[in-house]
């Protein structure tokens, strides 16, 4: 057979064509994750309908909002029948609902440089790998300094509470050669003598060094709950670590004492303990002790998160197979030494998730304080705020603020901890 | 043995606590401050303004006295109480009086241990409706639909007022006040029902609060007053006669405008001499000087100024004066005899 019998013969390799528009790019995802099926597609269409209407009812309440105004019949007045939110009422009580409605506003500028300081100090103990472990210093003094910047008063307070920690971390030094437990219990309590002494000698120092002091009565706003938040969560770790352990020891008042605590707190309302911070322990108390209600709060939900993140914990410690406490014992260490080489980091690791539930948990329930007729954001919002005349009526704007301020700062825990959960993968998965 | 210890320290605070209660008004003067325990909000009764500074018709009683006893009508620390936490507040000492809306009931006043020095506002249970109904009696409510608060007194007395009447009802039960006023605005329900104060401040948050009217009958009785703690009869006197001060001045009309002129010297009106202290010796009976009622009106004017001030028709509250007008304006606010 010859070539010319042949009508065409191609010389040339075709190029590579682009793959098929239905296979490529946007409308290959579509269809595959939007129009797989016919009922997929039906769903599709409902929910962008669904979409669209609310946006498109949503839209002029945003676009339209008024920002200026004195009062909510005034926002009335200059939306003049249309749909529009008043964001006024943001803007004229943004310190309220920041601060409260008594905190000294010239003294804004000191929770606000606390708060700056706060991220400073977290860095280290956040990133460790990314800033340098000199920072560790400053992280441990932050919470005399923001006691300080907060409530005010003479430097001599913060500075002897300071010095009460490094007496007692100076007797745990010495006397840790002797036995862990014992140093633990020595320091607390060498600790707890040297402050109560050091009352007297900080009680005629009160105008030593001293700002304008704010008492616990006069704070408000989210302010409150963003102290209690970090400081339960921050206090609830290791007093939840504490716990587990306690509870898994095989001593036997140890165990019950852990056990008996865990179970308790865990059966009783955030709630409960609440009211009895504020109402109960005032009939206990002689009239006239001044017990700081934020104080007592804060030992509350401490107690309470630190009940549940030990369970938490206990979890963790029972995800690890035995053989890691068989090879710690193999390796001569101590009970101190392989729980913190060992078994602790591996546990802690497995717990990240539950922690942080624990503390997103912790932190918007700090708005329960509002029913012990404390300000936080709610308190303000739905006393003060929605009370006085002008504004009564606002709802949907304030609470809104409300769930901004606490999405970001729940959804910035969350993507903190899925990063922390990436770097400490160890794993081939 | 050691749980006796704990319960017998216990007791001995508790003891300290009521004995060191007795002298409220030593107490107030060592201090400087009264402790008035105030709502955390509620529009017209008390609330803090944009700076902070608490304003309301209960929280000029607390100002008033704070003016009688300390010469200082700003020398009053507010603590705000709620619901929950306002008698415990009062019953531990950690507030020398409550001026926060609170009904005076039997069981308050006896089984709690507390004593009603008088009533500030005659409240009642009242029904809104928007005029577009044509409704101008509660009794021409025969198959309305009512929005109504469950688990409330004012459910109670809902059903009794409309069975007395033999008219039919249909509820809507609804949990705040919050809700209701979503509620009645999307028209849900015919009519709200609730405290007069509270349907007054609710109607006027509304878009267009003249389109709404509260109807003339009143259900139900809700007396509010302040109120002192059981066993300091002195300083409940205090209280008591301070309030009855700002009545009897409105009475005798003795303003806030004229009281310097009034108190300059003794006039014609006897008691008005006696209250304002330039006659007789009222102030010494009660532990006080002879200026204390002086000092107390002038602070926010006399019980109808107050009013005014924070609750009445020229507000947005807009509260009629009703049954807390004067006795001899048709009212039962009465004030017993200064003398």
């Amino acid at each position: 057979m010859s070539r010319d019998q042949f009508a065409f013969v191609r010389k040339h390799m075709l190029p590579e064509a682009p793959p098929p528009a239905t296979q490529t790019g946007a409308i290959k995802w579509l269809r595959e994750n939007l129009f797989s099926s016919p009922g997929n597609a039906l769903l599709t269409i409902v929910s962008a309908y669904v979409v669209f209407q609310i946006v498109i009812s949503a839209t002029p309440w945003f676009l339209n909002g008024v920002w200026d105004s004195p009062s909510l019949s005034a926002c009335r007045e200059i939306l003049d029948g249309k749909t529009g939110a008043c964001f006024a009422v943001l803007s004229e009580r943004w310190n309220q609902l920041l601060f409260g409605f008594k905190y000294p506003s010239e003294l804004y500028w000191r929770p606000g440089l606390a708060f700056l300081l706060l991220f400073i100090a977290a860095a280290p103990v956040l990133f460790g790998k990314i800033f340098p472990r000199k920072m560790l210093i400053f992280t441990g003094l932050y919470p005399f300094v923001a006691y300080w910047l907060i409530w005010g008063g003479s430097l001599m307070v913060p500075i002897f509470a300071l010095l009460g920690v490094l007496v007692g971390a100076f007797v745990y030094r010495r006397m840790v050669t002797v036995n862990a437990g014992i140093a633990v219990i020595v320091a607390f309590v060498a600790a707890l003598v040297f402050w109560i002494l050091s009352g007297y000698v900080t009680a005629p120092m009160e105008n030593v060094l001293a700002i304008e002091a704010v008492a616990s009565r006069d704070m408000g706003g989210f302010m409150i709950n963003l102290m209690l938040g970090v400081v339960c969560v921050s206090l609830s770790l290791p007093l939840g670590i504490l716990l587990a352990l306690g509870r898994q020891s095989s001593m036997p008042i140890i165990k019950w004492i852990c056990v008996v605590f865990i179970e308790f707190i865990r059966g009783v309302p955030l709630i409960t303990l609440l009211f009895v911070a504020n109402v109960v322990l005032a009939y206990f108390l002689p009239p006239g002790t001044n017990f700081d209600l934020i104080l007592r709060v804060i030992i509350m939900i401490t107690m309470f998160s630190s009940a549940y993140i030990a369970e938490v914990i206990r979890g963790g410690l029972a995800a690890l197979p035995r053989g890691q406490y068989e090879a710690a014992d193999s390796l001569g260490l101590d009970y101190a030494q392989a729980m913190q080489l060992i078994i602790l980091p591996q546990a802690l690791k497995i717990s990240i998730p539950g922690i942080v539930n624990v503390a997103v948990g912790l932190f918007k329930d700090t708005t329960l304080v509002s029913v012990i007729s404390m300000f936080d954001i709610v308190g303000m919002i739905r006393g003060p705020i929605l009370a006085s005349s002008e504004w009564n009526g606002v709802y949907w704007e304030l609470f809104g603020f409300a769930c901004v301020l606490f999405f970001i700062t729940c959804y910035g825990i969350s993507q903190y901890s899925q990063w922390l959960e990436r770097q400490l993968r160890t794993d081939h998965r | 043995m050691k749980k006796t210890v704990f319960l017998g320290a216990l007791t001995v605070a508790g003891l300290a606590a009521g004995a060191s209660a007795a002298a409220t008004l030593d107490d107030v003067k060592a201090r400087g401050k009264l402790n008035c325990g105030v709502t955390t909000g509620l529009v017209g009764f008390a609330a803090p303004d944009a700076n902070g500074v608490w304003e309301g018709f209960d929280v000029a009683v607390c100002r008033a006295v704070a003016a009688a006893v300390l010469g200082d009508g700003n020398a009053v620390e507010f603590v705000p109480t709620t619901g929950k936490t306002r008698f415990t507040a009062l019953a531990s000492g950690e507030i020398d009086m409550l001026a926060r809306n609170t009904t005076w009931t039997f069981s308050r006043d006896t089984d709690l241990k507390f004593d009603f020095v008088g009533v500030n506002y005659y409240d009642g249970q009242g029904f809104l409706v928007p005029k577009s109904l044509g409704v101008s009696s509660a009794k021409e409510l025969d198959g309305a639909t009512v929005c109504i608060q469950t688990g409330t007194t004012t459910e109670l007395n809902l059903a009794d007022f409309f069975r007395a009447n033999n008219i039919s009802y249909e509820p809507v039960p609804i949990e705040t006040n919050a809700e209701g006023q979503q509620q009645y605005l999307a028209g849900a329900c015919d009519t709200y029902t609730t405290d007069a104060s509270g349907l007054a401040s609710t109607r006027a948050a509304f878009e267009n609060p003249t389109d709404h009217v509260i109807l003339p009958e009143i259900i139900s009785k809700e007396p509010l007053g302040p109120l002192v703690r059981h066993g300091d009869n002195d300083w409940g006197d205090i209280v008591r006669w301070t309030f009855y001060a700002l009545v009897a001045a409105e009475e005798m009309g003795i303003t806030s405008a004229n009281i310097g002129e009034l108190s300059a010297a003794p006039g014609a009106n006897p008691e008005i001499n006696r209250i304002l202290g330039t006659e007789g010796e009222l102030g010494a009976m009660i532990g006080l000087d002879n200026e204390w009622a002086k000092r107390a009106i002038s602070v926010g004017g006399n019980y109808g100024e107050i009013f005014e001030k924070n609750i009445g028709e020229k507000t947005p509250i807009g509260l009629a004066r009703g049954l807390n007008a004067q006795w001899t304006q048709g009212g039962i606010m009465y004030a017993p005899p200064f003398r």
